[in-house]
């Protein structure tokens, strides 16, 4: 009997608010339940058992269908007639009154079906069965979207009970036999998932590292300061997986299987090195004991494979190398297409710059007394400007002046470009002249990084000077400000470049000799040996690692090279902040007590954020890491720890010793400009690099690829040893020009395939954006006068204080049924009224619309 | 943290989650800083409410020209006094998070800008915002000219059938295609 009640009821389905259990319903209610009904058809006894099994089939149907009904309309028309009838008061009792009743025909109708042939009710089920499961996905849609309502708190809380009670009810009724214990496992099992999720959402929130201090930040300087911590963050990120490929693949098993310190030349302090080794001017210039380290590419032994584990350390090396360019690509990429992904639907331009700078102009996360000055005074000038530039629309007399002085500013900044990069190709000559002298002050050692630093600090501000010319909006100005900076500074990484070049060409031919002068003086040595001991069959012992001749080791240069730069450019960085601003700030604050004129408002005043220079810097320097990561792979690491103090050290500064933005403006919406800065730097990083792997000979006695003809070799080494004979065969296959050429002409033309279709699919974009105005318009003409009420204007009408305000025709038009009937359709099934009530696309100008109707375009919030 | 929690509860807490844009972590966070601005012999009541003076003292809400229509439109006082309940703030802080839709956004936009409440931005509302915006002080404020012609530019933008106000779905299709509007309507505690 219990089973056969409750096949019954899981059939029954009178959805939502009433009390029959079945299996999803925690096994508390179920009992509870079972009671109540055994009571009841205890109570009313067998008098309905024997009724006709058509009767009792008919009354079933009814009592379904009327359930279905109240439970599509379900609650929203509860309350909603409930609130109709007592405004603003909570009718609880009168619905639990409600509910009580309904149950208790429902009730009647289960008892009165009890005598009904299950076969018959199996005939019956199967598109209830359907129904249900559509009206559980329907809820279940409901709980999902709940949050994208602008209900009350109270409000969703009922809502989302009664749904969440409707699905764990017949979630789990769904499905026969052995299928439906298997359809509540998968419920199970989803609502598991669900919670993982969010408990992972929470957990990897819990984890993005100063979410909080960049907030602050945010709220006192406004979006645009925030911008450029948030990319220092993400690029703190990417960093540290790069520091995590290098130091555990490469770093550290050197260290633990590596040949320890002083066993071979190339690890070893040559003996005419070795009195000045220690001294602090020497490590701090990276020579001596830093230059035989596991920082530099030169420590690096050439072992095939290193310890017990056999690890191939010449392979990972190389790997690692290209892979951290992969890797860099690949994270770059990605995020620009996700950030290109949420600005996709910008609007043109211009179509509402009035209603923009009205309703958007505010930055809510301004929580700052003087910030929120700043941004009046901004906002006031932005409206006057908007305004005169209206007045004066097309009439603009000085546009020749305006765009003379663009000109103008442009010819200037080109110069200066060129003239800094004159210099620096000039320093670098002289610097090499210097190289081969040994007489020399501190000034001329160090003349590169001076001039260097010094253009960096010089050319920006002037850049800036020039830009007031263009008179740019402060958006746009920061991009120009930003490119120009970014082509100083990609001038000075150039020159820099090639003449780097120049001294490993230099090298490599040093190299040569050396390579001889060494082999002689081994052959002199062994000579020596046999002399000495007159035994010419002794083999020698080893010689002294100190003694032997070494080549110049052209990779160890330059890495030196890049870790002097990096550093002493965190030095500048660093030291600026502390003069520039803290020095700054402390002389304004505390000399303005004795002062002729107002420090603070006047002349120095304090110091703003340069969120160019630093944007720049941090990219600038990122381009460093990624070309000398591979010839000193401790640059990483060094890279990582300065990008974690940079994090709390101009946190600070700026909190303390910056004052907001003149003109406070918003960040654009993604990073993505600053992204393509670090991605075009990162392939021009990525030439020199590959060039070097793919073209120059490694030195012959330092370094994980010594004795081989090119650094790649490695790999034809792996896969000639390691790999089985046909994977060679293959590869060599694979290599064959004949293969390559084709393979790339695929490639072009998939490239081009793509990008016609994506052609394509932005036309037919526009023209349904053009279709979907068209059909907006025409429904707003035929809509012009009907009656509806949808949901966003009962939401409304709901949530204002002052009801009486309340335009007329929602009580007027008030048909309650109608009204009940769009409510519920709006909430319970969103999908029902499509096309209709849909969000507009973009659309021009309407057409003229009448009074009454306006407001109703819109539909209810849509499904998401 | 512990003890936040368990006053919330692990159900209520998770129901939260599912009807906010907020984390656990900052639905904690905002109970605890709601609960600091309780008085002693509110926190005894079982709903307590904070008054209006209380709530803008918040250092997110100071100096936001908007704070009074804020705490009005998410009060569910009925004696319109702008007081808020737990829950209420909640939706506030929802509708401000960084993850709420530009739907709900919008839509609560336009309640704190729909300063007398009537369901549509007329001209006095309008001239109330472009007030608010511009502060307090005569030397930001506009000339009645300049409003007018201000007022009148807004209106010719987006008031789309041309009844002489901008009501909520003229709004918001101005709204939706700004750049920068959802990530500007943010407050964070």
């Amino acid at each position: 009997m219990r089973r056969r009640r409750r096949k019954m009821k899981t059939k029954m389905r009178p959805p939502g608010h009433a009390g029959e259990e079945t299996e999803g319903g925690g096994p508390r209610h179920v009992m509870a339940m079972r009671t109540r009904i055994v009571k009841t058809i205890l109570r009313r006894g067998s008098g309905e058992q024997p009724r006709g099994r058509k009767e009792a089939r008919i009354r079933t149907a009814g009592m379904r269908k009327e359930a279905r009904e109240r439970s599509v309309e379900g609650k929203t028309r509860k309350t909603a007639r409930a609130r109709k009838e007592m405004p603003r008061g909570r009718t609880l009792g009168r619905t639990r009154g409600r509910t009580v009743t309904r149950r208790r025909r429902r009730v009647a109708g289960i008892s009165s079906d009890s005598g009904s042939n299950a076969e018959e009710e199996e005939s019956m089920s199967e598109g209830e069965m359907a129904a249900l499961m559509e009206e559980v996905e329907e809820k279940k849609k409901l709980i999902a979207n709940m949050r994208n309502k602008p209900w009350r708190m109270r409000r969703k809380l009922t809502h989302l009970k009664e749904a969440q009670q409707f699905v764990d009810k017949f979630e789990g009724a769904l499905g026969k036999g052995k299928g439906r214990k298997w359809y509540a496992y998968k419920v199970m099992m989803t609502k598991k998932w669900i919670k993982f999720q969010r408990d992972f959402e929470n957990f990897r929130t819990a984890c993005i590292p100063w979410e909080r201090k960049i907030k602050e930040v945010e709220s006192h300087f406004g979006s645009s300061v925030a911008s450029y911590f948030i990319f220092l963050r993400w690029m703190y990120g990417m960093n540290l997986v790069l520091f995590g490929f290098t130091f555990g693949l490469v770093v550290i098993p050197e260290v633990l299987m590596g040949l320890p310190y002083g066993s071979i030349p190339r690890k070893t302090v040559p003996r005419d090195e070795q009195d000045t080794a220690q001294d602090y001017s020497v490590l701090m210039d990276f020579n001596g004991y830093c230059k035989y380290s596991v920082l530099f590419y030169g420590y690096y032994n050439d072992e095939r494979t290193i310890g017990l584990l056999k690890f191939r350390l010449p392979l990972s090396y190389l790997m690692v190398g290209i892979g951290t360019f992969g890797y860099s690509l690949m994270v770059v990429i990605r995020t620009m297409a996700k950030n290109a992904d949420v600005g996709g639907g910008d609007g043109e331009d211009g179509e509402f710059t009035f209603s923009w700078k009205m309703f958007t102009s505010w930055d809510y996360l301004i929580g700052n007394a003087e910030t929120a000055d700043n941004k009046y005074a901004s906002i006031t000038t932005s409206f006057k400007e908007s305004i005169v530039d209206e007045q004066e629309n097309q009439k603009d007399e000085n546009i020749h002046l305006r765009r003379f002085l663009r000109v103008l500013a442009n010819v200037m900044i080109t110069c200066s470009l060129g003239g800094s990069g004159y210099l620096i190709y000039f320093v670098v000559k002289r610097s090499q002249e210097f190289a081969t002298r040994d007489d020399l002050s501190w000034y001329e050692k160090n003349e590169l990084e001076i001039i260097m630093s010094l253009l960096g600090l010089v050319c920006p501000p002037l850049f800036e000077t020039i830009a007031e010319l263009e008179d740019y909006h402060p958006r746009i100005a920061l991009k120009w400000q930003l490119g120009r900076i970014f082509a100083l500074f990609l001038g000075n990484l150039y020159t820099f470049l090639f003449a780097l070049f120049d001294e490993v060409n230099s090298k490599l031919e040093e190299e040569e000799s050396i390579k001889n002068a060494s082999y002689a003086a081994a052959l002199q040595y062994a000579y020596n040996f046999s002399l000495t001991t007159n035994d010419s069959s002794a083999t020698p012992p080893p010689m002294d690692p100190r003694d032997v001749i070494r080549g110049p080791c052209w990779e160890t240069a330059v890495g030196i090279e890049f870790v002097k730069l990096t550093v002493s450019d965190i030095q500048v960085t660093y030291l600026t902040i502390l003069i520039g601003d803290f020095a700054r700030a402390l002389i304004v604050r505390f000399l303005n007590y004795c002062w002729c004129w107002d420090l603070e408002a006047g002349f120095p005043s304090y110091a703003e954020f340069d969120i160019s220079g630093n944007v720049l810097g941090l990219v600038f320097n990122q381009g460093m890491i990624w070309m000398g990561a591979f010839y000193a792979p401790g640059l990483v690491g060094i890279n990582v720890l300065r990008l974690l103090t940079s994090m709390y050290y101009q946190c600070w500064a700026v909190m303390s010793t910056n004052v907001p933005h003149e003109r406070v403006f918003k960040a654009s919406k993604s990073n993505n400009f600053y992204m393509g800065l670090l991605l075009l730097i990162l392939f021009l990083s990525l030439l020199p690099v590959v060039y070097t792997i793919m073209t120059l000979p490694p030195s012959f006695d330092c370094g994980p690829f010594s004795g081989k003809q090119k650094m790649f070799d490695v790999i034809i080494e792996t896969i000639d040893l390691d790999l089985p004979a046909f994977m060679g065969t293959l590869f060599s296959y694979a290599a064959n020009p004949g293969l390559i050429i084709p393979a790339v002409l695929l490639m072009v033309l998939a490239i081009y395939y793509l990008k016609s279709t994506s052609e394509a699919y932005s036309n037919a974009n526009l023209e349904l954006k053009k279709k979907m105005q068209m059909a907006r318009d025409e429904e707003k003409n035929r809509r012009n006068n009907t009656d509806s009420t949808n949901q966003v204007m009962k939401d409304l009408e709901d949530l204002l204080p002052n009801r009486s305000l309340i335009p007329p025709q929602i009580s007027k038009g008030g048909k309650g049924v109608n009204l009940q009937k769009d409510v519920s359709l709006a909430s319970a099934n969103p999908n029902a009224g499509g096309p209709v009530n849909r969000p507009p696309g973009p659309r021009g100008p309407g057409g003229p619309g009448a009074g009454p109707g306006r407001g109703r375009e819109r539909g209810g919030p849509p499904p998401r | 943290m512990g003890t936040t929690a368990s006053q919330l509860g692990k159900d209520l807490l998770s129901e939260y989650q599912e009807l906010t844009f907020l984390t656990k972590q900052e639905i904690l966070l905002a109970h605890k800083r709601f609960t600091e601005l309780l008085s002693k012999e509110d926190k005894a009541l079982p709903n307590p409410r904070i008054p209006m003076q209380s709530i803008l003292t918040l250092p997110e809400l100071k100096s936001n020209p908007f704070r009074k229509r804020i705490c009005h439109v998410f009060s569910t006082s009925d004696m319109k006094d702008g007081s808020l309940t737990f829950e209420d703030f909640l939706d506030l802080l929802s509708a401000f998070s960084d993850s709420a839709t530009l739907e709900i956004k919008s839509h609560y936009a336009f309640r704190i800008f729909d300063f007398d409440d009537d369901g549509t931005l007329d001209v006095g509302d309008l001239e109330k915002l472009v007030n608010c915006l511009t502060g307090e002080t005569d030397d930001t404020r506009l000339t009645p000219d300049e409003m007018r012609q201000l007022i009148n530019n807004i209106l010719e933008e987006s008031d789309i059938d041309k009844d002489g106000t901008v009501n909520l779905s003229e709004f918001q299709h101005v709204i939706s295609r700004s750049p920068d509007f959802v990530s500007s309507f943010k407050i964070v505690l």
